[in-house]
């Protein structure tokens, strides 16, 4: 392979990886859009969470990774059911600016209380996938990008088949499609919203506790789970299957854009051109690709 | 004896000064902000242990912001998560011309209000077709793009050192000390407040109300949707742009660091906490949301005693303190301190026949 084309692979390799976490984390945004109609601005703050308390968990505790990981699991659960019972439920009829406003408030205190317990240093997990890397006709890998990917991959056919199948996946589509409809067929529309604040942040939990693997986590983790709104955009907010396809096509975009633009630039366009493509988006495509395009009728 | 306000014309009902009394509270006030405060700042700084005068400058300049949100959120239903990057533009426009470009303060600061304007509009583009949540995340992306501007376009801005801007001058007369800073600050946020009152008498202000309510029957009754959505944030973006270009000639630096995504979240609190839709709230929001650090001070000094390095984490606690701040009022007092303060009144007014 020429050097180019070589750099070039790299670049989508790692981008995909990336982008298979920012996946999950938009998955977990288009559930509770499309359950709740609310948008999460703490998404970035859940991923924040779950990343730290899984380290607390491994790091001081000395529980090894896997329990960890289900530990976490089970605080995200009842995070996730404290915060739709104490924030969203009184406010199930407010306007729409109060709801968006609710959950930046949340986002900043939790945001505050990892700050007050482990500080704004990075921290990183102990190794638990070997770093050793993996060379694919000159691409390199590493391991733990590959155990990342492939959880990732996991956890969306998971969620795929718990839509499909379950009986409350089929429940929250219903509320998702009409509420009153649902709720007269016998279907508790409060239960799904707990429900669906449990999983999004369940989900953004092991994204967190993912990406935390491969970088290490500081206090701006919160910032990458923000990348979620670029890819839900570009997939369509209530699309799932756009949800996917959203933040992977995000994150090899950015890192394409980063690999080869930073030198123009100064650097950081990493940061920045997920949310120049929003705003293109936004405005020649504003339902994504495979979002519902909102048809008036007066 | 009225037991309330009866007007039998539409003037009457239009009027800001509804009675006589209001008249005279306000030009009360007015003497107290012009004469009182700066008589007694020196000697209530002694007391509290901050300076008030300090306090008050920001408060004005943050209230032509906040006023600036308000209209665009409060009467025209868009909401703005880029407020904070729109006010850097304004300070970064007015510090570059002031000090590149060696144009007067009045002409510069009125120039960091329309370059405001006119990049506010360009990310209100995506209003005509966006609603309220579509339109949170484009103008969160404006913040963060502005913000990556702001830090990376070194030639222009001075990236991360920032840029260092001097105290304007007015013939000859230079606003050196805070107190004269003050007067300027204090006439443009009345001016500014004055504007906004009259704007939402207008047609316009109508309009936006209209839009803001049901857009699709504005629509119907006539109202240019696009139009006036993008001019509510042409107008809004010129308030907060003035206020930016007021900070950076105040605080005599800027540096990305000041317009945050946390300043953002900051006004949408004010305007919220101080109530949407209501003149008086961006200015009780304001109030409140500068004078929350510094009366949370008190108890970190109190604790500081018994936890030493409280004041090491003050920050994050007042960060803390800020969120559930938010997430309490919305929760409890959706309307803000401005309807409060409506109800206060009106008890008051009929006292003590209230039925």
């Amino acid at each position: 392979m020429s050097p180019g084309f070589l750099y070039f692979s790299q670049l989508v390799v790692t981008g995909l990886v990336i982008g298979s976490v920012y996946s999950l984390g938009a998955l977990g945004f288009v559930l509770i859009y499309k359950a709740t109609s609310v948008i999460n601005f703490a998404q970035g703050e859940c991923v924040l969470m779950g990343a730290y308390i899984c380290l607390w968990v491994v790091v001081d505790m000395q529980i090894p990774f896997v329990w960890a990981f289900f530990i976490t699991i089970a605080f995200s659960v009842v995070l996730g059911l404290l915060v739709e019972r104490l924030m969203l439920r009184p406010l199930i009829g407010e306007p729409l600016i109060t709801v968006i406003m609710v959950t930046i408030g949340l986002a900043t205190v939790l945001k505050s209380i990892v700050t007050l317990f482990w500080g704004t240093q990075i921290r990183v997990f102990p190794q638990i996938f070997p770093q050793e890397p993996l060379r694919f006709q000159g691409i390199v890998v590493s391991e733990v990008y590959l155990w990342t990917f492939g959880f990732a991959l996991f956890f969306m056919a998971v969620f795929a088949a718990f839509f499909k199948y379950s009986r409350a996946g089929i429940a929250m589509r219903a509320t998702a499609d009409d509420q009153q409809v649902a709720q007269s067929m016998g279907i508790s529309v409060k239960r799904i919203f707990a429900i669906s604040w449990c999983i999004a942040a369940v989900v953004s939990a092991v994204g967190g506790m993912l990406i935390g693997n491969i970088n290490g986590i500081n206090i701006t983790l919160a910032d990458f789970g923000l990348k979620v709104f670029p890819a839900v955009i570009l997939g369509g907010l209530d699309s799932i299957v756009g949800a996917i396809i959203g933040g992977l096509a995000i994150g090899i975009l950015e890192n394409l854009m980063g690999g080869y633009l930073d030198i123009y630039f100064g650097g950081g366009v990493k940061e920045v051109a997920p949310f120049v493509v929003l705003v293109v988006i936004l405005m020649i495509k504003p339902y994504g690709l495979f979002g519902t395009v909102e048809i008036e009728r007066v | 004896m009225p037991t309330g306000l009866f007007h039998s014309t539409y003037q009457d009902d239009e009027k800001i000064f509804q009675t006589v009394w209001l008249k005279c509270w306000l030009g009360g006030l007015l003497l107290f902000l012009f004469v009182g405060l700066p008589f007694i700042a020196p000697w209530l700084s002694g007391i509290i242990g901050f300076s008030v005068q300090h306090m008050a400058n920001m408060i004005g300049i943050y209230i032509i912001g906040a006023h600036g949100l308000n209209l665009l959120t409060g009467y025209t239903g868009q909401i703005s998560l880029g407020h904070g990057a729109f006010m850097g533009v304004g300070a970064y426009t007015s510090a570059i011309l002031f000090m590149k470009a060696g144009w007067p303060f009045w002409l510069s600061l009125p120039a960091a209000g329309l370059v405001t304007a006119g990049v506010g509009m360009i990310f209100g583009v995506p209003s005509l077709r966006l609603r309220g949540l579509y339109l949170a995340i484009a103008t969160m992306a404006a913040q963060f793009i502005i913000g990556y501007a702001m830090r990376n376009w070194t030639s222009l801005t001075g990236g991360s050192g920032g840029l260092n801007v001097d105290r304007p001058s007015f013939f000859g007369f230079t606003l050196d000390t805070d107190l004269h800073y003050y007067y300027l600050i204090l006439v443009l946020a009345i001016v500014s407040t004055v504007f906004l009152k009259n704007l939402l008498r207008t047609r316009t202000g109508r309009a936006m109300v209209a839009v803001r309510d049901r857009y699709l029957s504005a629509e119907i009754m006539g109202v240019n949707l696009f139009k006036y959505r993008l001019l509510a944030f042409g107008i809004s973006s010129f308030y907060v742009g003035v206020a930016g270009g007021l900070f950076a000639h105040y605080v005599l630096v800027v540096s990305d660091e000041h317009f945050t995504m946390w300043l953002s979240i900051q006004y949408l609190a004010m305007v919220i906490i101080g109530g949407l839709g209501h003149v008086l709230g961006g200015i009780f929001g304001t109030i409140f949301m500068v004078l929350l650090p510094e009366v949370l001070r008190i108890p970190t000094e109190i604790l500081s005693n018994i936890y030493p390095n409280i004041f090491a984490i003050f920050g994050t606690l007042r960060e803390l303190v800020f969120g559930l701040v938010i997430i309490l009022f919305l929760i409890f007092e959706p309307d803000g301190l401005a309807a409060r303060w409506h109800t206060i009144r009106a008890y008051w007014k009929l006292w003590p026949f209230s039925y």
